[in-house]
């Protein structure tokens, strides 16, 4: 019982994180039908950035708003120069520019930084928390984390139902054909649509990062893992992404804790195929409702 | 010419890819008045409108709407400049709400309060939608569809009005409703229509005058009563 209940909070606590990167995949899969293999990388470079901050300057958050921030322009930037020329030219075209852009970045982080494994410190302490006695297998940093990917999530819905710039978003995801006909330049949607997907790979590396060190493929294995989530979530559901989230890390924890820890990414694609073999679609995707 | 047209096509070639649709069409539409684009299945109706609104990039020619050349800019753009396109098959954006659809034809406009001035005047003009504002806009019918892209399009305070087959698979009691609503948007508000239509005798109706296309040529162009009356005219092109 003990046990459980730390594989239990242990894994949403991993799973909040699979759902910054599954939210920061949905965001650009709905506007753009693009599927971000670079995703991973942006997070990785924007903490590097944290990483660079945080050492000259001291200070955690510092590093922290500043990684933020750095993923909102990231992501607009690539979108604007590298994503939107391959944009109406085929599928296959988006997919190799995101791969090479993971490659490129990859490898650009490691003429700056170098390749050697950094620490990266967490938000507060990482000692396990307790009630009386009872270990709960998580700590104050796994709290934050859980915490902070919540509230941008709430953030961004709250964001996409009440105000005229979700409106723009949503719209332009349904139908960006007769979103434009409307006067919408949604050109400068989709462009948000990535800044604001940076933002969210952003906070997942930064939150992530402390528990794997930091290095330039240190996002590769967590990016499958959200990857997953998203694509259990239904790939073009928010909420979906969320849930998934937190299931896939549950999962994992529970198979990491009973069965070894030493096959997790393995586990991961497990489940990812039986998802997929039981609903093709994912688990809240409203594609089965929508007219194509 | 009497009177500085609302909308003038100038000389239009355009098509898809290599393949051309429109050679060399022309039209002038007053201000204010409804002009019935009419012609069999694939004599370029629905190309017309697209790339008037920019949705297809003229290869040569203008369109002028209050005088400003507007051929091959982004069809964003166009929609600023006061043109609503409502395509054919509706376009109601099916996952909003019928209020969310209706104020994303607002946004376009700057300033809030000219966007909730916008939706008061819509839910006046269009009741039925003030009861259904609510409701996810793939729940309404037919006819409510075409209502509230009608109405979600006049969020704009658009100046021309190009209505793609407006009564395709309504009944024809809503048709005659959607066509008394364009004459009246005409007679209150002083929108200059373009009303493609395969019902060319509801159309001509309405119009004040028509053109018919025939494989990408404007073949005929008179008064609507003229060409209504046209029997060669009827028999060849029109099938009434």
């Amino acid at each position: 019982m003990q046990e459980f209940l730390e594989f239990t909070l242990g894994g949403i606590a991993v799973g909040m994180i699979y759902a910054a990167i599954a939210l920061s995949l949905v965001l650009i899969w709905r506007g753009t039908r693009v599927l971000n293999y670079s995703q991973g990388g942006m997070a990785m470079f924007t903490t590097y950035v944290a990483w660079v901050v945080i050492r000259d300057t001291g200070s955690y958050w510092a590093g922290f708003a500043v990684a933020l921030a750095a993923g909102l322009v990231l992501g607009a930037l690539l979108e604007v120069t590298v994503v939107r020329p391959t944009m109406g030219k085929g599928p296959l075209n988006s997919v190799i520019v995101t791969i090479g852009l993971l490659i490129l970045l990859e490898g650009v982080a490691g003429i700056i930084y170098g390749g050697q494994y950094r620490s990266f410190p967490a938000s507060f302490s990482i000692k396990g928390l307790k009630v009386g006695s009872v270990a709960l297998g998580i700590s104050t940093a796994d709290l934050f984390t859980a915490a902070a990917v919540l509230a941008a999530a709430l953030a961004l819905f709250l964001v996409f139902e009440y105000t005229s710039v979700g409106l723009r978003l949503r719209a332009t995801a349904f139908a960006p054909g007769v979103t434009r006909l409307l006067g919408v330049r949604i050109g400068r949607v989709l462009t948000l649509g990535w800044a604001l997907a940076g933002l969210f790979g952003a906070l997942a590396g930064v939150l992530v990062t402390p528990s794997t060190f930091l290095y330039p493929n240190s996002m590769d294995s967590i990016f499958v893992l959200g990857f997953t989530a998203a694509v259990i979530g239904g790939l073009d559901s928010p909420v979906g992404g969320v849930i998934g989230g937190v299931l896939l890390g549950v999962v994992l924890s529970y198979a990491g804790g009973y069965l070894g820890s030493n096959l997790v990414l393995v586990y991961g694609l497990a489940a990812l195929a039986l998802v997929l073999m039981i609903r093709p679609s994912g688990l809240f995707s409203s594609a089965a409702s929508r007219r194509v | 010419m009497p009177e500085a047209a609302a909308l003038a096509i100038e000389d239009v070639h355009a098509g898809y890819g290599g393949v051309p649709v429109l050679n060399g069409v022309s039209i002038s539409a007053r201000p204010g008045s409804i002009t019935a684009v009419l012609g069999a299945n694939g004599a370029g109706k629905t190309t017309l409108l697209r790339t008037i609104s920019g949705m297809v990039r003229p290869r040569q020619g203008r369109i002028l709407v209050d005088g400003a050349n507007l051929a091959r800019r982004h069809p964003e753009d166009i929609a600023r400049a006061g043109v609503a396109h409502v395509p054919e098959g509706q376009g109601v954006i099916t996952e909003l709400t019928v209020e969310e659809n209706l104020r994303l034809g607002a946004l376009s406009r700057r300033g809030g309060a000219v966007r909730s001035a916008a939706l008061s005047d819509a839910y006046q003009r269009f009741p039925l939608l003030a009861e259904r504002k609510r409701r996810q806009a793939g729940l309404l019918s037919g006819g409510e569809r075409q209502i509230l892209v009608i109405a979600r399009a006049l969020m704009a305070a658009p100046r021309v009005l190009l209505l793609d087959e407006p009564s395709l698979g309504l009944a024809p009691r809503m048709v005659a409703q959607v066509m008394d609503l364009v004459r009246t948007l005409r007679d209150e508000v002083g929108l200059t229509v373009l009303l493609v239509e395969q019902n060319a005798r509801s159309a001509l109706a309405i119009a004040d005058c028509g053109i018919v296309l025939n494989l990408g040529t404007v073949v005929a162009a008179d008064d609507a009563a003229v060409l209504a009356s046209d029997v060669a005219l009827r028999r060849h092109y029109l099938g009434f």
